[in-house]
């Protein structure tokens, strides 16, 4: 089989773009990846994103944005699972390449969510979680991180700054990101004295929602232009898992069951060891996930997440680098657009063009997209040919 | 005196289970002087109960109705009325009674509807509940009252309106805690008290409330139960009157021939304030939480408009089984939070937004 | 208007019906006619006894709209006496401290009202400290 190559790769600042529709987000990132690509036309387009309809008043996004990059005519179509959106997107047109249905296929993700202002935005997004018996008691996001957080540090005897080391390592690497919302290292006191948002997570603990927008090309290697000059990155493995939907119905809360098959699942496919990933990009839309993330994904044991941030070994240097170019939470968290900037920052590590951030002999690079708390996971591992 | 002054119906009818209801805040008399006078005068109760911001009557309904539950374990489908009696009803159209019977099980077969009668709404419906059960139409009817009354800031009530009520499920006399022998109701148009469509604040008329309106209804209607029943106030081992204040029922009581040890137990304004409709009927639960077999009791409310409906109740052997199934009035007295005017007034929502 | 996705959870949100499996006996909340435990189809109602301990909670300062009116509030995961955990507010904490494993029992409470003052009153389970009672 020939491998699926990331051909190119295109993506905006992550920030408040207040002057920048959600169409010309996405336009920009995609026009910036099929350049990438030395001009590849897609036959497809996967569309990732999870606000549009309740903030922008905009849904049916495959056809809009086909419609205003120029693309009228081709498949195009959105794909939504929350947080995961984007991934879930990568996923769809991964296995639209592989199955050899088309021969490119392009995928955006993107978010806005500066198109509504104020307390409705945080009940948008607390529609990505069971809307009957979650968010009807005006439970957040953010909250239902708090919930999970609570009971790890209960449970595993974690001290309040313990998940410090998670924050403090997205901003380090941040600072070489210059597509990062925070491009600033930030000191162990700023963590312990940052504000509550729910106790007893801070707002050192969450990835700030913001708009951007990410988008790569897909194609065959045997497709690629004669004259393609980039390192070449392909898609080794590709996985997506689904649990309960609420938190409350799972049957152990701190597990995250779908992280640990789609880590299971993407590693078999492509033929490779959790030992020979060389850096993971989690979801560390609130720094607990990225501790269950760990766990989950066999990188450390039950209740031991926490002290990898806390060792150093999720840095750069460490045995596992992480959140490379400022994860979720320094480079900002564009919601659905998520998957796909973690696609194409993996694919930057992996081409060796990650400048004063890059993971040194960076090879495999797992990226990890999560809906709600690990509802839905789906897993990616690149790697270079 | 005519033979058929007091109300009775053709099967006796008694009182199969109760149940009572405070919320957790109050808010002290003084506290509230202290805004308006200084805190130089002298106040009408000790506190009042305050409801928290998920609370209205029909939340408080449905809780109060549960207990009642607890006490008469009866298949909620037999239940063939529910009607709340308030003048706090959360909306002004669309019954509560339809959210506590959905509540606790009793819909769809079942007759529901708000009363409105100012303090005596309650009364009113278990007046109607006993007809209801005594005419064999219904084996169980619900009969509660409940409010969330409402002062206008710095007026004379604001230190009295408070939050409560009690749910009473009637059914066969063979089956009762307390069997109720008869009932006598007294009503004229008295416009001592009112409120207005769209107003959120009743209007009172001052020194009216008293004499013509209070007094005369509650005595009338307390004298001519005990003449037609035979009985004086020595009769009974408790008694229980509307009390909107300390001193009208304390007087009122007096006036029936009846002392301070009679009316003690059922007394709640000094702790919870006025609970309007639910004041008589909260003060029955909380007699009827420390009574023997053979107690009787008499109840006496007033609704402003104004009228009176008094109760000659019989306990019987069957209560002491009953007390312990569910929280007593005085379990939710002492469950008791402490605010200040500020929180009072964020809960009871008079700012302006 | 969201009336009809409220007004058809009125047993769930009112008295937390649920159901039970009749192949393994598992408790469900909320119903969902499949058990999560067996796989089996389950259908029989089941009313649960509102009887729980917190498992976990948070406070909330910054509620989503139409919750704004309460906050700050406490949310809590409550593990049910049946089994289920459910997901829902505090209420009548008063000034008493919230802790894993502390005992909570079910009331019916206004859980929002819609369109401000002009829509409908939502109601629904929270959960409180059990009260304490006279011996």
């Amino acid at each position: 089989m020939t491998d699926v190559i990331i051909a190119g790769i295109g993506q905006t600042p992550v920030g408040e773009h207040w002057e920048i529709s959600l169409r010309s987000l996405a336009v920009k990132a995609m026009l910036a990846a099929i350049n990438d690509a030395g001009g590849l036309r897609p036959q497809a387009l996967f569309v990732g994103n999870m606000l549009a309809p309740a903030v922008s008043r905009q849904a049916h996004l495959g056809d809009l944005l086909a419609d205003f990059a120029g693309l009228t005519g081709i498949e195009a179509v959105l794909v939504e699972a929350s947080g995961a959106s984007g991934a879930a997107a990568l996923r769809q047109g991964y296995l639209a390449v592989a199955s050899g249905a088309v021969d490119t296929a392009l995928i955006v993700g993107v978010e806005k969510v500066t198109d509504y202002v104020g307390p409705e935005v945080d009940a948008a997004l607390a529609t990505a979680s069971d809307s009957d018996f979650e968010a009807v008691q005006g439970v957040t996001p953010a909250a239902l991180a708090a919930l999970l957080m609570r009971r790890y540090m209960y449970e595993f005897d974690v001290p309040p700054d313990g998940l410090a080391g998670f924050a403090l390592t997205a901003h380090e690497n941040a600072a070489g990101n210059p597509h990062a919302m925070f491009q600033k290292a930030i000191s162990l006191e700023a963590y312990q004295q940052a504000e509550m948002i729910s106790e007893p997570l801070n707002m050192l603990d969450v990835a700030p929602n913001a708009d951007g927008a990410a988008a790569v090309l897909l194609t065959r290697s045997d497709l690629l232009p004669r004259a393609y000059a980039q390192p070449q990155v392909k898609i080794a493995g590709s996985a997506l898992a689904s649990d309960t939907l609420a938190l409350h119905d799972r049957s152990d809360l701190l597990a995250f069951d779908a992280v640990r098959i789609s880590v299971e699942q993407a590693l078999r496919r492509a033929g490779l060891t959790r030992e020979q990933v060389d850096f993971f990009e989690y979801h560390d839309a609130f720094s607990i996930y990225a501790a269950l993330s760990l766990e989950a994904s066999g990188f450390a044991a039950r209740g031991q997440g926490w002290k990898m941030a806390q060792d150093g070994s999720i840095s750069r240097t460490g045995s596992l680098p992480c959140a490379t170019l400022g994860g979720l939470k320094a480079r900002g968290n564009p919601g659905g657009a998520s998957g796909v900037y973690q696609a194409v920052e993996a694919a930057i590590q992996l081409r060796g063009q990650a400048g004063t951030a890059q993971v040194a002999n960076a090879k495999v690079g797992l990226i990890q997209s999560l809906g709600g708390p690990a509802a839905t996971a789906v897993t990616h591992v690149l790697q270079t040919v | 005196m005519p033979e058929n002054t007091l109300l009775k119906p053709v099967k006796p009818v008694g009182i199969v289970g109760y149940g009572a209801y405070v919320p957790r805040y109050r808010i002290p008399a003084k506290e509230i002087a202290r805004i308006w006078t200084g805190g130089k005068d002298s106040v009408p109760i000790k506190e009042k109960a305050v409801p928290g911001l998920d609370e209205d009557v029909a939340t408080m309904s449905i809780e109060a109705a549960r207990n009642a539950l607890l006490r008469a374990p009866v298949n909620p489908q037999e239940i063939r009325a529910v009607w709340v009696g308030s003048e706090s009803h959360p909306y002004a159209v669309k019954p509560t009674s339809t959210i506590v019977a959905e509540a606790i099980g009793a819909a769809p077969n079942v007759q529901a509807g708000d009363w409105e009668f100012a303090c005596k709404a309650g009364t009113e419906a278990m007046v109607a509940a006993i007809g209801l059960v005594g005419s064999g139409m219904a084996h169980y009817a619900m009969a509660i009252g409940m409010d969330t009354a409402q002062g206008r800031p710095g007026d004379a009530l604001e230190y009295t309106a408070g939050a409560g009520g009690a749910a009473y499920l009637l059914g066969p006399a063979e089956e009762s805690l307390a069997v109720i022998n008869a009932t006598f109701s007294y009503v004229t148009d008295t416009p001592d008290f009112w409120r207005r469509p769209e107003q959120k604040y009743p209007q009172h008329g001052l020194r009216f409330t008293g004499e013509p309106a209070y007094f005369k209804h509650i005595t009338e209607a307390g004298k001519t139960l005990m003449e037609a029943s035979g009985t004086t106030a020595k009769d009974y081992r408790y008694a229980v009157f509307h009390q909107p204040n300390t001193k009208f029922p304390q007087r009122v009581a007096g006036i029936l021939g009846f002392t301070k040890e009679q009316i003690a137990p059922g007394l709640l304004v000094p702790v919870i304030g006025n609970t309007y409709a639910g004041a008589a009927v909260i003060g029955l639960t909380a007699i009827l939480d420390i009574a023997e077999p053979g107690d009787r009791i008499l109840m006496v409310s007033f609704g402003s408009g104004a009228g009176s409906d008094a109760f000659d109740i019989l306990v019987t052997e069957a209560i002491k089984e009953r007390q312990g199934r569910a929280p007593k009035t005085q379990d939710y007295i002492a469950r008791r939070t402490e605010i200040d005017y500020g929180t009072y007034v964020r809960f009871r929502d008079k700012l302006a937004k | 208007m969201e009336i009809p996705r409220h007004w058809r959870l009125k047993q769930q949100r009112y008295s937390l019906v649920g159901e039970t499996c009749p192949h393994c006996e598992a408790k469900i909340f909320p119903p969902r006619d499949v058990c999560p435990t067996c796989g089996g189809e389950a259908k029989t109602q089941y009313t649960f006894s509102g009887k729980g301990e917190v498992f976990s909670y948070t406070t909330i300062y910054e509620a989503p709209s139409g919750y704004d009116e309460t906050a700050p509030y406490t949310v809590a995961l409550v593990k049910l006496e049946e089994g289920p955990i459910i997901t829902a507010q505090l209420t009548d904490l008063g000034d008493q401290p919230v802790e894993i494993g502390m005992p909570v029992e079910m009331v019916t409470r206004k859980l929002r009202s819609e369109n401000e003052d002009r829509g409908i009153l939502i109601y629904g389970y929270k959960f409180r400290p059990v009260l304490s009672r006279a011996a």
